[in-house]
Order: structure tokens, then sequence, then C-alpha cells
């Protein structure tokens, strides 16, 4: 079987540390290879009427293992999860469909609705309490990520916070020092966006050493796009009247690594919000309940949850987060320092490693492309790895620093393809080769990983990632 | 018209000056950077005029408390680059190592070699490993030692984060004693020294000067 090959991968904020080393739990990949069989024999279908047999095989043991996984974990209690079959409990055993639904009562009103028996999308928990886990983007379309599905990365397990005492202070170079209760931000005006938030080390594994049976979750799940409510911090801002010698502000959350970065003040006026809910309910516990701090098209670990103080400051900090870790070394023997915007980007999420095509004939291509610096202007799909490439369709108007998805429409006659996306937005910036990404920064490039990557279709209709661009 | 966030502030930093955030037009820094695109979301004039029934320009919705002296000292530890708010205390190599084996040595690795994953190796010096060549060798380690351009940092991180499961558990002096002994085993520091907030602040770390301030900036081109 494949799928054993899917393994897990931190975001692998030590890999530079280490070198290749897997950062992750090295049971995960046993535990989904071992449940399969007991997923397998139901032998279910897709809607497409196609074989996705082992996109099945998969998923049900992804989760499967991601429950087994979550009983060890410390905070696994209040992770999200919540009343999907997600990540935080076993799914539900797939129940055998009647010949007939319609010929007897079905089921009564629930207090909280549940996935399809059959639908079981899940992140692949990895690492117990510096870990991480990714949207599983090849089992979603659309433009949002479920609440429940939303990538997870954390240094220090998720804390458990009460809404009730939970404080906001603002300080420094302010003209009043003042304390906010989560009360006290939802009173203030609210604003619903809707944003896209990707780890920087989205992608490292499969950039670094590309693997065939690498799926879309794998490749590019920490990236995920949902609609966060919140007050402007420009509001906060103005009530504590900022200085004007502010230049910029330390974030810190309340979590146990007590996680700090510092922000542009600029950034603070722009378009920075202090969320407080995602999706129409309040934060899941894993993205930052009760209060995020949310930076737009700025790198995930930025986006800090729990947030709990924002000190006003003249220079920054020089946290471990903005030294150690998430700092980019360079060709040149130098490291880039505040690399804060995410690189347009795009990913093909349909047809994509695990599925096997089944049926020639028509089929969308179809994937999410993104930018840290406004809108979506272009992408453009490729079937023969390059060598001719076709405006695909943005579905919708794409918003700035949001997913935005994307379709070609192809005729796969049996043959042997090389399925890639390219995105382009607003500022002219096009999504690079891997190669030229590695020529510019060097091969020991270790964030914003931002490279066209594929699938590679055989004859025989297995698809399977294709890295080396 | 907005500027460019991340050219602008790229800018502001080069020339050491303040950002003056309010009413960033009229930043000499604005004709120098690429302009945002006009629909961009800003919150910069979103006042409290701009919600119907509010106060009103200029005014604030006073909503929050004012936060004493005390709500902001129970946060307010974090140490920046210069060190200026380093508290009292001091801490040697020799306390900082058996206090190493104690309590970090189990996750981090006798001497700081590093531990199964996710437990970052923290000390090494290896001749191989130095000259900031990490974008060439994706082999290369990182430590504290060939990568940390500040050592403020190392105590501000130790104090607010470790021990991994028992943050904040350590005193001043514990932690400048960690401190100490990790610099030292990254050969940073004679074997023999004791820091204190002065020792501590004149410490400089070996590639400092290595770190630069991103120069993308959308459009064509990679960089
Ligand atoms: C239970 C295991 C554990 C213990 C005990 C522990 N650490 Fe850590 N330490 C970690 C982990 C895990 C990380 C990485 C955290 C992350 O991913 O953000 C880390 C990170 C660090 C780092 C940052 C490394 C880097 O390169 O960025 C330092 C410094 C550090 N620890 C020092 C200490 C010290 C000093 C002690 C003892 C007082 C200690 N640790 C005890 C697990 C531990």
């Amino acid at each position: 079987m494949r799928v054993e090959s899917n393994a897990p991968q931190g975001d692998g904020h030590h890999e530079g540390h280490n070198g290749d080393r897997e950062d992750g739990l090295h049971g995960a990949p046993n535990d989904r290879s071992a449940s399969e069989h007991a997923v397998a024999p139901d032998g279910l279908t897709d809607a497409r009427g196609t074989s996705v047999s082992r996109r099945v095989l998969l998923t049900g043991a992804a989760g499967v293992a991601a429950g087994a996984l979550v009983s060890v974990l410390p905070g696994a209690a209040v992770g999200q999860g919540g009343t999907s079959a997600g990540a935080s409990t076993p799914p539900p055993a797939p129940s055998r469909v009647p010949a007939d639904p319609g010929s007897m009562l079905g089921a009564p009103t629930s207090a909280q609705g549940m996935r399809a028996a059959a639908v079981n999308p899940a992140r692949v928990p990895v690492g117990a309490v510096s870990g991480s886990s990714r949207s599983p983007l090849g089992e979603l379309t659309g433009t949002i990520t479920p609440s429940d599905l939303h990538f997870e990365r954390h240094h220090a397990g998720v804390p458990a916070l009460d809404a009730a005492t939970h404080r906001l202070v603002i300080h420094g170079l302010v003209d009043r020092p003042m304390e906010f209760s989560v009360d006290d931000i939802r009173r203030l005006p609210q604003v619903s966006r809707t944003y896209f938030i990707e780890c920087s080390g989205n992608g490292r594994a499969p950039f670094k050493s590309p693997k065939p049976e690498t799926t879309a979750q794998a490749a590019a799940g920490m990236t995920s796009n949902t609609e966060w409510t919140g007050v402007p911090l420009a509001t906060l801002f103005r009530e504590v009247g900022v200085k004007r010698e502010a230049s910029w502000f330390l974030a810190e959350g309340a979590d146990a690594c007590h996680m700090t970065r510092s922000v542009p003040v600029e950034k603070g006026w722009e378009d920075a919000m202090v969320v407080w809910a995602q999706n129409g309910e309040p934060l899941r516990p894993a993205q930052g309940y009760p209060l995020r701090l949310l930076l737009p098209g700025w790198e995930g670990n930025i986006n800090l949850k729990w947030l709990r103080r924002l000190e006003l400051g003249t220079q920054p900090w020089m946290t471990r987060w903005e030294t150690s870790v998430y700092t980019d070394p360079l060709l040149g023997d130098t490291a880039r320092q505040f690399s804060f915007v995410i690189d347009a980007k795009s990913v093909i999420t349909s047809p994509s490693f695990p599925d096997v095509i089944g049926t020639r004939g028509w089929r969308p291509v179809t994937g999410l492309a993104w930018s840290g610096r406004g809108r979506i202007a272009r992408v453009e799909v490729s079937t023969d790895g390059g060598a001719s490439w076709h405006d695909a369709e943005l579905s919708g108007t794409p918003q700035p620093k949001a997913h935005v998805r994307f379709q070609y429409m192809w005729n796969w006659r049996g043959e042997e393809a090389l399925l890639l996306s390219r995105a382009t937005d607003e500022t002219g910036q096009v999504q690079p080769t891997r190669t030229a990404l590695i020529d510019v920064r060097g091969p020991g490039t270790d964030y914003h990983f931002n490279a066209i990557v594929g699938w590679r279709v055989q004859p025989d209709g297995a698809v399977f990632y294709h890295g080396t661009t | 018209m907005r500027r460019h966030l991340s050219s602008a502030a790229l800018v502001l930093l080069a020339a050491g000056c303040n950002s003056p955030a309010a009413d960033g037009d009229q930043s000499p820094a604005a004709s120098a950077a690429p302009a945002v695109p006009a629909a961009l979301a800003t919150f910069e004039r979103y006042d409290a005029a701009a919600v119907p029934g509010g106060p009103g320009p200029g005014k604030r919705y006073a909503l929050g408390t004012a936060a004493s002296t005390s709500v902001i000292a129970r946060w307010n530890t974090d140490v920046g680059a210069q060190g200026t708010e380093l508290p009292p205390g001091k801490g040697s190599v020799g306390e900082g190592s058996a206090l190493y084996t104690s309590l970090c040595a189990s996750c981090h690795g006798v001497g700081g070699v590093g531990g199964i994953a996710p437990n970052p190796p923290l000390v090494g010096r290896d001749s191989s490993a130095e000259g900031f060549r990490f974008a060439r060798d994706p082999q290369l380690t990182k430590t504290i030692g060939n990568y940390w351009p500040y050592a403020t940092t190392l105590f501000d991180y130790i104090k607010r984060a470790m021990p991994l499961a028992t943050p904040g558990s350590l005193t001043d002096s514990q932690v400048y004693a960690l401190t100490a002994y990790l610099l030292a085993a990254n050969q940073v520091i004679a074997d023999t020294t004791t820091l204190d907030a002065d020792a501590l602040r004149a410490v400089r770390m070996p590639y400092r000067d290595r770190f630069v301030r991103d120069d993308r900036t959308g459009g064509p081109g990679v960089r």
C-alpha cells in the first residue's frame, strides 16, 4: 500500500537544526496503515463515481490515528474538533446506507450537527506540545476552511483560558495604559473579514525532499481561510492613545511559552484586528480563544493566539520567534529577518495524491491561490509540465489576502500528464519554480516556500506529487 | 494613498526613525515605496465616527479600565535586544551547568546536543557549521552560538518559556546562570563568567551582523 508514505511532517521548525530529521510522532504512519484495513472493506466511492479508494483509506485512517493520538495530548480536551468527526474524536464507523433510505423515518434533529458518516476529513496532528496539524486541502471545496479543520501550529500546547477572566493589557508608549476584558472588546464596533493564515513553514518537507506520495494536506495544509470577526486594532490604538513616537509593538500570548512577536505599528493601523470569532462562533481554543491578533497576509506565527498583552515601543524586541526561528537564511551568508508577508502561491487540490482517476473524460483541475500582498490576479494551469499554460477561472471575486479557488477544465484521455498551477498576484508577483527559489535563496532556505508544485497523473490514473519544478 | 507596508517599514527601519503611524501619508518613505492597491482594507480612518451612532470623530468609546502599575508589571517581563529591562540577580557558568543537568538535559541532551524531536540542540560550534552558511548547506545545524544574534533573547526566552512544562518556575538568578552556561558552552563567553544585567548587556553574539531586513516587495522577480 502507498498510504504509509504520507508520513506526517511537522512544520519542521527545527529541521534547520537537524538536517532532514522528521519532526513528528513516529507512531502515526503505522497507526494509519494499520487502521486502513478497518476502513477498506466498506468500499466507499466518492460523489464523482470514480474510485478514490486510496483517498478513502488515507482519510478514514487518518481520523482514527488522530483520535488515538489526541488521547495522549495535553489540552486535547479543549482542542478543536468539537462536535464534528474531526481530529479530536475518532470518526464514527461508516454506517451502511439502507437500500431505500426514504422508506423509513430519518434521524431526529440534533443539538450540534455531524458530518455525514462517510465524510471524515481530518487534520493529522504531529508533535505533542510543540506541534502542528494540517488542513485536509484535498478534501475541501470552495474557499472557507471549516473551523475544526483550520490548521494548528503551537509551541507549548493549547492553553485552557477562561474568557470571563481573560484580559488584554495595552501599555508602553500610550497615553492611557488600559486593560480590556473580552466583553469590553466585544462591545467595540465589530468587523468581519475573510483572510487566509499560512504558516511560513508550510510545505517545508516536500520542498526540501519532494516525495511522490505526498498529499495536498502534507504539501500545503498549513494554510487555511476563514471569516474572522473582531475589533480593528486601530480602534484599540485610539482608545489607549498610541503615541506618535511608537513604531513597533510587542504582542504576547497567554500560552505556556508566552509567545512574543514584534510588529511594526503601521500594520496595526492598517488592517490588523483583535479577533474573538471565526466562521460565526467564538474562536476555538486551538485558534486562540478568547482573543487572537490577526495580521492579514502575514506569516502564521505572528497572528498571535491567546493574546494577553500589547506593549508599544520604538524598536523590535528580538524575541526568540524572530531570531532563532522564522528567519530565512540567504545566500551571501545572511538571514532575512521580519519576513512577514506571504508571497503569491497556489496549489492544485484536485486531483491530488492519493486519488486514482478511474474515468477518462472531463474534470476540473481545481485548487487554491493566495497572496499576502493583496488579491490574486491570475492563476494559470499547465497539464504538460509547464510546456504550455492556460488561464484558469477564478471563482467569484478574489478578495485581498484570502484564498481564491481556481478551476481549469481538463479532458483526460488516459495519457501521462503533469498538472501544475502558477499564481500571479495584483503586484505582479509570479509564483516561481522551486529551482528559481533555490537559485535565489539557496538550498537551505527555510521559510516562505511558494514554489510551483503539482501532480503527475500516470496512464493508470494514479496521481502523485510533483515538487521538483 | 497607502504606502506599501513592508517596504515602507523597511525604509523607516533603515533610516532609524519612527513611524508616523497615524498619518503615514507624510512620510518621506512614501515616494520611495510602491503604492498599495487602493482597494486594500485599511482601518486608519475607521475612527469613532465610522459606525453610525458612534461617539463621533476624535472621540473614544471609553471601554476598558485603566491598567494599574501592578497589572502591567505582572506580565511586563520582556527583555529587549538592548537589555535595558534586565532584572537584578546574577548567576555563574558553574551554577548554570548544574541547573542545566537537573532541569534541561533530559530534553536538550547532555551538554545541549539536542534530543528527540522537537527538542532542539542548544549548543554547537562545529567548525564545519561556522560562517553562517545555512542557506548554502541545508544539513548545517543551527545553534545558539552559530546563529542567534542577541544574548538577551536567551535570557528572555528561558525566563518566559523554559523548562517546557514548568515555565516561570526559575528565579532570575537561575535564568542568569543558565544563560551563562549556554553562552559558555557555545564558546561565546569564558567558563569563569558570572552574568548579571551589565555583564549580559555587554555580550556580543558572533553572528549578530548577519541578520538583514526583508527586501521582498512583491512585483516581478524572486527575492
Ligand atoms: C520537556 C522538555 C524540555 C525541557 C525540560 C526543557 N526544554 Fe527547552 N525546549 C523544549 C522544546 C520542545 C523546545 C522547542 C519549543 C518550540 O518549538 O517552540 C525548546 C526550546 C528551547 C530553547 C530555544 C532553542 C532554539 O534554538 O530556538 C532554549 C534556549 C531552551 N529550550 C532552553 C531550555 C533550558 C535552559 C531548559 C532548562 C531550564 C530547558 N530548555 C528545558 C523542550 C524542553
